[in-house]
């Protein structure tokens, strides 16, 4: 019988030889993503009350990326404690203000075809462009990786999403995910999100990782990008060597889906969200009179090398509006290292933009660049929700890098294909 | 595991973890943060809510977040049971791992706000007592079942490692 590759790796995960659709497995973890905002100081004391340490800390990775850098005595606190937590339990891989995990697991070859992994945050679902099973959990239920270094799952359903041909100029993966979050809606729960086509094909490791980054808005229990040559040389690139079988980790070809759903991306125009939700959304041209105060470029999802890239190509030549405020928080040293090289942030800082430190940043509120009552944003991130970027009122719009530059220069929502010739 | 019997608090469709634990206040004690639990969808939730009682939900709740602050806000504010239509996934692993019952309930729009629940988590019975209507819903998973039986992950946990030291 033929099966997905998310039955594949669950079955492997469990031990067993096949899994169906429906069960409940336990799985042994290969890798589990603590984070400094849901790991260490969330977990460390649940630890001490149940007088045990983690099962295997050479298969934790710990970054601190929501509360940096420290900006009260009460997120120092945090820090100080993620740092003596990887130092007590012997976490080597451990990263300190370097980047936000779920980008530092690619930059580090961390992830490979068929692993199951589990992060203690949504977007933990990002690793999936790496043709591995990796989801999100709660802080409580990553205490239990700790102690067990198992997790339950219930065998998902696989939603197959196929694209078939070429972007426009200007259109990228955070398109078609803005796309897919009003399309397929944001309640898939019990499905793998699996992309697939000749598009996704053609996409970047990066660009992947926005389209698995945000099968978390999709409701999924995770996304998936079958691995192939594009991934074996994305680890190379990390100093990784993948492993023979790696791409043997694929669906068999009658494996049976929940549903197929094919796209063309050859006529997509540049998608935007508007407030309150990701699943808000439209083409751009549907909000080109929207005034904005604030262009945010950030996050997992969307201040890679590549997002900035985009970012520098709009902004060359030209300058942030008047009245209108650019902010950029690299998502990792790495790419803030890359950019600074080869003259990307350059083109950004001359443009007026507002460099911020790496990290989660603003995204959740939790560092700088939050917005007042009432103001108005445009944002490479992934949540809109109200709220989630400080004021109740303030008004969020998602889009893609190109989209939120192209926005930052015109003062208002604008399209990028304007801009790129 | 007890009947629940308490007032239904009505929430609408896809009521997200950022609006029960809102990042401003990550930093801020567990007091603090219920304060403004759900503020922005129902302002009066967080100062009327009363230990025992009841959310009354559509669907996709807790949708986004894996933030267990969502889950705990909700307890620590005595909410006893999460009733919905749906809900987002962490969210649901998360309000079953610190023993908040969480029960899916096709039938959510028929309740009121105000109306007195009686919700037996494990049979899968909600009343609604006001109206005198009765639902058979689906159970906490079987699975799971000993799990949110003990009170949650936590004192499970701490089950199964006494009795491993004591064998």
């Amino acid at each position: 019988m033929p099966h997905t590759l998310t039955q594949k790796i669950l079955a492997r995960a469990a031990g067993r030889q096949h899994v169906s659709p429906g069960e409940i497995v336990t799985c042994r973890v290969d890798l589990a993503l603590l984070l400094d905002s849901g790991g260490p100081r969330r977990i460390w004391p649940r630890l001490k009350e149940l007088g045990v340490g983690v099962w295997d800390p050479d298969r934790v990775v710990l970054c601190s990326d929501h509360f940096t850098p420290a900006v009260d005595a009460e997120s120092a606190a945090i820090l100080q404690l993620t740092r003596e937590f990887a130092r007590h339990f012997g976490i080597q891989r451990f990263f300190d203000m370097r980047g936000i995990g779920h980008v530092l697991l690619a930059e580090q070859g961390l992830l490979a075809p068929g692993m199951f992994a589990v992060g203690g945050d949504s977007h933990s679902s990002m690793g999936g462009a790496f043709g591995c099973f990796m989801a999100g959990f709660g802080a409580i239920e990553m205490t239990g990786v700790m102690v067990t270094g198992e997790i339950w799952i219930q065998v998902p359903e696989t939603l197959r999403v196929n694209w078939s041909g070429r972007f426009a100029p200007g259109v990228v993966a955070k398109d078609i995910v803005l796309f897919l979050c009003r399309t397929l809606g944001m309640e898939n729960g019990g499905h793998v999100v699996e992309y697939g086509g000749e598009t996704v094909r053609n996409l970047s490791i990066w660009e992947r990782m926005v389209l698995t980054n945000m099968a978390a808005e999709l409701g999924a229990e995770t996304g998936l990008v079958e691995a192939d040559e594009v991934t074996l040389a994305a680890l190379r690139a990390a100093g990784r060597e993948p492993a023979a079988d790696a791409l043997d980790w694929r669906g068999d070809p009658n494996a049976t889906y929940a549903a197929v759903h094919d796209f063309s991306a050859t006529d997509l125009p540049p998608q935007v969200a508007a407030p309150h939700s990701p699943g808000n959304s439209g083409p751009v041209g549907t909000f080109d009179t929207v005034r904005i105060d604030q262009a945010y470029i950030g996050a997992c999802v969307g201040a890679k090398l590549t997002d900035l890239r985009m970012v520098a190509e709009v902004l060359k030549n030209r300058t942030v509006a008047r009245g209108t405020r650019l902010l950029v928080a690299p998502a990792s040293t790495q790419a803030m290292t890359a950019a600074a090289a080869d003259g990307t942030l350059a083109t950004i800082t001359a443009a007026g933009a507002y460099i911020l430190p790496t990290g989660c940043g603003a995204c959740a509120a939790l560092g700088a660049g939050v917005l007042a009552e009432n103001e108005v944003c445009i944002s490479s991130t992934n949540r809109n929700f109200r709220g989630r970027m400080g004021a109740n009122s303030a008004q969020v719009y998602l889009a893609s890098p190109y989209t939120v530059a192209a926005s930052a220069v015109a003062g208002r929502i604008a399209d990028p294909r304007e801009f790129l010739t | 595991m007890k009947t629940i019997e308490g007032r239904a608090w009505l929430f609408g469709d896809g009521i997200n973890t950022d609006a029960m634990a809102p990042g401003l206040y990550f930093k801020s004690s567990m007091d603090e943060m219920a304060r403004h639990c759900l503020e922005s969808e129902d302002p009066q939730f967080a100062r009327g809510v009363r230990p025992g009682d009841v959310i009354v939900a559509g669907r996709n709740f807790g949708v986004g977040s894996a933030r267990e602050q969502a889950v705990m806000a909700l307890t620590h504010l005595g909410v006893a049971a999460v009733l919905a239509v749906s809900f987002g996934r962490i969210f649901y692993r998360n309000a079953l791992n610190f023993g908040l019952p969480a029960l899916t309930f096709p039938d959510a729009a028929s309740v009121r706000a105000g109306d007195l629940l009686r919700v037996q988590p494990v049979a899968g019975r909600i009343e609604n007592v006001s109206t005198a209507a009765v639902f058979a819903v689906p159970g906490i998973p079987a699975h799971l079942m000993a799990m949110v039986e003990a009170g949650g992950l936590m004192p499970w946990l701490k089950a199964r490692l006494s009795k491993d030291t004591g064998q």
